[in-house]
């Protein structure tokens, strides 16, 4: 028998970063104890999620073991199958009526813009990797091209959320593969120049819309009852919170949506300011480990591919967070690993198994 | 070497770039995650006892209160919509604990229909939990019952009394009124959410889709104080909803009946209004449906009934039926004819059987087989002669017919006040060019000036240009509303919009009148029979439109077409002649000809409102 030398045998265990298993196993548990409370306190809840965890890591596991060039190989695929599927949906939306996110083939039902959340950056650093960086303005433009697709597709679901988030997971590629700071400023102000050009064109219940989306106190019984809820269970949380199961406004149901977008409110009620900078510096912590595998990585698409995931992965974050607390929009975006719900359990966790993908590949070239 | 060059690419230079945008992601994340926890602070730290106070206050729930809708009436004060009490059983979703078991045990002791219970699942996927939902609405006295007798098994599970809209005429108002349903995905992005927070139905057709704004209202809401498990124990404040305006058609209920009842069981459409104000006085379409199997959702097996009738009970036919207007037309071509000068109102012209255009072998024929010897324009139009009009239509040219058509209307839509209003065709060279980019044939002049051909309009485009003619060119829009009572402003009447049409000559007015006239009450005219013992002069055009084309030499003959290859049978009329208060038009689908099947159903409305005026004068 040969021996196995050292390399060989981490070859044949399971490929997974160990500092952002951790990371991810830390939210992942923490969300489930919070989700115990939120639901009022019904263990099925806290089973479901367990159980859409494990398959997360499992499907981490599985894509993790993956090269990273068979991502670049199927980028184009994927962004392609993706945009198909949102087509689809705007079409059988229209037939049907009813939810306009979903497709549905016989028992399955899939959100075609989960797929895209993943597809939209890898096509993105696919584009740039076969060009010599920095991009130039005609590169740079047809990669936003690229972007404002799908994006045109989501927000007529309509789901704007979802659209900006999927647009920016795109954008962030764009950022990161070094757009002219030039082009950067003249894209922002056109996109500055073009609001009251559309809102020119909107009709009136759209312009409400908008309205109320900004400004949540206009709509006392809607989104603005959620924001000033969330902002009193936050708010009377302190420094220290109310305990674990304690929080009265959850426990009062006063904060809707707790277990899915509100989760954060439930946690930062029940465990204080001390809880929330906590989770900050867990949430932090996966984002950096995301960035140094994304910048160990051994090529452009790598390095582009992994710092998006790692950024988008903190935007979602942001704004959840952001949004719970009165500092944005109520745009209906769930608090990644947290919040209770399916499919974004599992592209997050395709993500993050991309990431281990890319810090897995050995460095070929020095700095 | 190109190709290859662009492959080479410098890989120190995208490491650079990449780390140094990669350093600027960092300083962002750091800076953003210092701002939420400076957010979080400020809430937490700063102002906790502001929130800490609210929170032990915060026993307060706010709820919606719907408006109730507006009511809709007759000319008379007749209700033909109105609201009445029926119970829902609503359940909270975040007040129960299991919902699958929930639903089966009131699906025993209800009876509950599996497609009410996947609308209540559905409507929870895209609720807030804290808002209840309607399980069942419309319990019957039965259902009533069997729950309040065990109410107390089922915690989170409600009896509210409600408001449902009801339409006692049923059929004979369906395509009119339209009818209220539940909102939709669809209507969901076009309501102000604010004031349909607690509204579950909308206008979906009809009056009550074109004035939902007003029937709608304005929503309310209500504060209550809970308890330590959210259950509510007193109402704290409370903001009235607005009720809707209640509305005042220009429909005259029991005209509306003999019209409904006069087309028996065949299928048409007939409109009647006054010419002198626009208003509608009756718009029957037949076969209709009761608009209340609407309101609570339609069972699958009622609306695949209603589809798949081939009869298509639905559409309302008076707006969105297009006919050819067959020999109805006749009074607009001679008026064309007279006011360019092509005929002289004195001249006789001899009628054959058929007529040719000079050079051509195609002989366009006469209804009448022998033809009708020498007519001039007044008897023309009483015999209905088609070679006079072919004739006439030849040395005319379509581009002025056409232009006297569009004056009244043909081709647009009339802008009554009903959603969903269908134009017709008016056929002229241009049209014919953007639909088919073909050149206007010389023979397809003839057929349009006597209504056929391309040429389609709706019912009401008929009693439309009637009226006008009535008014001797003095137009008035149709409508249905009368009058809007409102909370607010009290009672407003609607004024009326309308245009006049000038002639060159005056006098043309007068031809075609009497030749309207003479088709009802001159020994030879068409419909004769049906204008027999009139207290009153009627002015009417009869005409029977084809379904399709016969050949050349062909004879229609009814016995051996299956019947919905029948001709439509058409008559527009209005009375009394010197002095109009009525125009009326009537089609009965496959009914062949307009003399015999529609003339006689329009003199029934015609005698229902001009005999009772005379006993009751209106307003």
């Amino acid at each position: 028998m040969v021996e196995l030398s050292g390399e060989r045998r981490s070859r044949l265990s399971l490929r997974l970063d160990p500092i952002l298993l951790l990371g991810i196993l830390l939210l992942g548990v923490l969300g489930t104890v919070v989700l115990y409370s939120a639901s009022g306190q019904e263990l099925d809840v806290v089973y479901k999620q367990a159980v859409r965890i494990a398959v997360g890591l499992f499907v981490m596991t599985l894509i993790a073991q993956t090269p990273v060039h068979w991502f670049r190989e199927t980028a184009w695929w994927l962004y392609l199958i993706a945009l198909i599927m949102l087509v689809l949906v705007l079409v059988f939306g229209d037939i049907g009526k009813g939810a306009q996110r979903w497709l549905v083939v016989g028992p399955i039902r899939f959100q075609p813009s989960e797929l895209m959340k993943l597809a939209m950056p890898m096509a993105i650093a696919a584009w740039f990797a076969t060009r010599q960086l920095p991009p130039n303005t005609v590169e740079s433009l047809i990669a936003l091209v690229l972007v404002l697709v799908p994006m045109f597709l989501i927000v007529r679901q309509p789901d704007l959320g979802t659209a900006l988030l999927v647009g920016s997971s795109g954008a962030i590629v764009i950022f990161f593969a070094g757009i002219g700071w030039r082009l950067l400023l003249v894209l922002l102000s056109a996109v500055a120049a073009g609001v009251p050009v559309l809102w020119h064109f909107m009709h009136d219940y759209q312009r409400r819309r908008v309205m109320t989306f900004l400004n949540p106190e206009n709509d006392p019984l809607g989104a603005g009852y959620h924001i000033i809820q969330s902002k009193i269970a936050l708010g009377s949380g302190g420094m220290e919170g109310k305990g674990w199961l304690n929080g009265s406004q959850s426990s009062l149901q006063f904060i809707p949506e707790r277990t899915t977008d509100f989760v954060f409110s439930v946690y930062a009620e029940e465990f204080g300011f001390i809880g929330v900078a906590v989770l900050v510096l867990l949430y932090l912590s996966v984002v950096l480990r995301g960035f140094y595998l994304a910048y160990t990585a051994q090529d452009t698409f790598a390095r582009l591919l992994g710092a998006s995931l790692g950024m988008i992965f903190f935007v979602y974050f942001f704004v959840n967070v952001g949004m719970v607390s009165g500092l944005l929009p109520v745009v209906g975006v769930p608090l990644p690993l947290v919040s209770y719900g399916g499919t974004s359990m599992v592209t997050l966790m395709a993500a993050f198994g991309m990431l281990m993908a890319i810090g897995n590949e050995k460095r070929l070239m020095p700095k | 070497m190109a190709s290859q060059a662009l492959l080479i690419k410098d890989i120190h230079l995208e490491a650079k770039i990449f780390s140094r945008r990669l350093l600027l992601g960092v300083i962002l994340v750091f800076g953003l995650s210092l701002l939420l926890t400076a957010r979080l602070a400020w809430l937490q730290i700063l102002d906790f006892d502001h929130y800490s106070d609210l929170a032990l206050q915060n026993r307060v729930k706010i709820s919606p209160l719907a408006p109730s809708r507006g009511l809709i009436y007759d000319r008379n004060g007749v209700l033909l919509a109105e609201n009445i009490p029926s119970y829902n059983l609503e359940i909270t979703p975040e007040e129960i604990s299991d919902m699958p078991s929930l639903l089966k045990r009131l699906q025993q002791l209800l009876s509950l229909e599996e497609s009410d219970l996947n609308r209540f699942r559905k409507q929870v996927a895209r609720s807030p939990a804290f808002e209840s939902i309607p399980l069942l609405t419309n319990l019957s006295d039965q259902q009533l019952a069997l729950f309040e007798v065990s109410r107390h098994n089922y915690p989170g599970v409600e009896v509210l009394a409600t408001l449902q809209r009801h339409y006692p005429e049923k059929e004979l108002f369906a395509h009119l009124l339209g009818y209220v349903g539940r909102i939709n995905e669809a209507e969901l992005e076009k309501i102000d959410p604010i004031n349909y927070r607690g509204t579950t139905h909308i206008g979906k057709l009809g009056i009550e889709q074109q004035y939902e704004s007003l029937l709608h209202g304005q929503s309310g809401l209500q504060s209550r104080e809970v308890n330590s498990h959210g259950r509510p124990i007193r109402v704290l404040d409370e903001e009235r909803p607005t009720e809707g305006d209640s509305i005042v058609l220009t429909l005259d209920r029991d005209l509306q009946q003999v019209a409904y009842d006069a087309l028996g069981d065949e299928s048409g459409a007939i409109v009647a209004m006054d010419p002198r104000t626009g208003e509608v006085l009756a718009m029957v379409s037949r076969p209709s449906y009761d608009p209340n199997l609407f309101v609570h959702g339609i069972s699958t097996k009622d609306y695949s009934a209603l589809t798949s009738n081939v009869e298509t009970p639905l559409i309302n036919r008076a707006i969105r039926g297009q006919y050819p207007p067959g020999s109805t037309i006749k009074p607009l071509t001679a008026l064309a004819g007279l006011e360019n000068n092509t005929i002289d109102p004195a001249t006789k012209y001899f009628a054959r059987p058929f007529y040719q255009i000079k050079g051509q072998e195609r002989k366009y024929r006469d209804w009448k087989r022998t033809g009708h010897g020498w007519v001039n324009v007044v008897d023309a139009l009483a015999v209905s002669s088609d070679v006079y009009f072919y004739d006439m239509a030849h040395r005319l040219g379509i581009d002025k017919m056409a232009e006297m058509y569009d004056q009244f209307g043909m081709g647009s839509i009339t802008g009554i006040d009903l959603p969903g209003e269908k134009t017709g065709i008016l056929p002229s060279r241009e049209w014919k060019k953007k639909r088919q980019n073909i050149a206007w044939y010389p023979g397809e002049t003839l057929i349009v000036g006597i209504g056929q051909g391309y040429m389609l309009t709706t019912p009401l485009q008929l009693a439309n240009f009637t009226s006008c003619i009535a008014m001797r060119g003095g137009c008035r829009e149709p409508h249905l509303l009368k009058t809007q009572l409102s909370k607010e402003a009290g009672k407003q009447d609607l004024t009326t919009e309308g245009w006049q049409i000038e002639l060159k000559n005056e006098r043309n007015w007068d031809h075609i009148i009497e030749g309207m006239i003479n088709v009802m009450h001159a020994p030879n005219g068409t419909a004769r029979r049906s204008a027999a013992d009139a207290e009153y002069k009627i002015a009417g055009k009869t005409g029977t439109a084809q379904v399709f084309s016969l050949e050349e030499d062909e004879r229609y003959n009814a016995d051996e077409l299956a019947r919905d290859l029948h001709d439509h049978a058409l008559f527009v009329a209005f009375a009394p002649a010197e002095n109009p208060q009525i125009a009326v038009s009537v089609i009965v689908e496959h009914g062949g000809g307009g003399s015999s099947t529609a003339a006689p159903v329009a003199r029934q409305v015609l005698d229902a409102w001009l005999v009772k005026e005379d006993t009751k004068p209106d307003g």
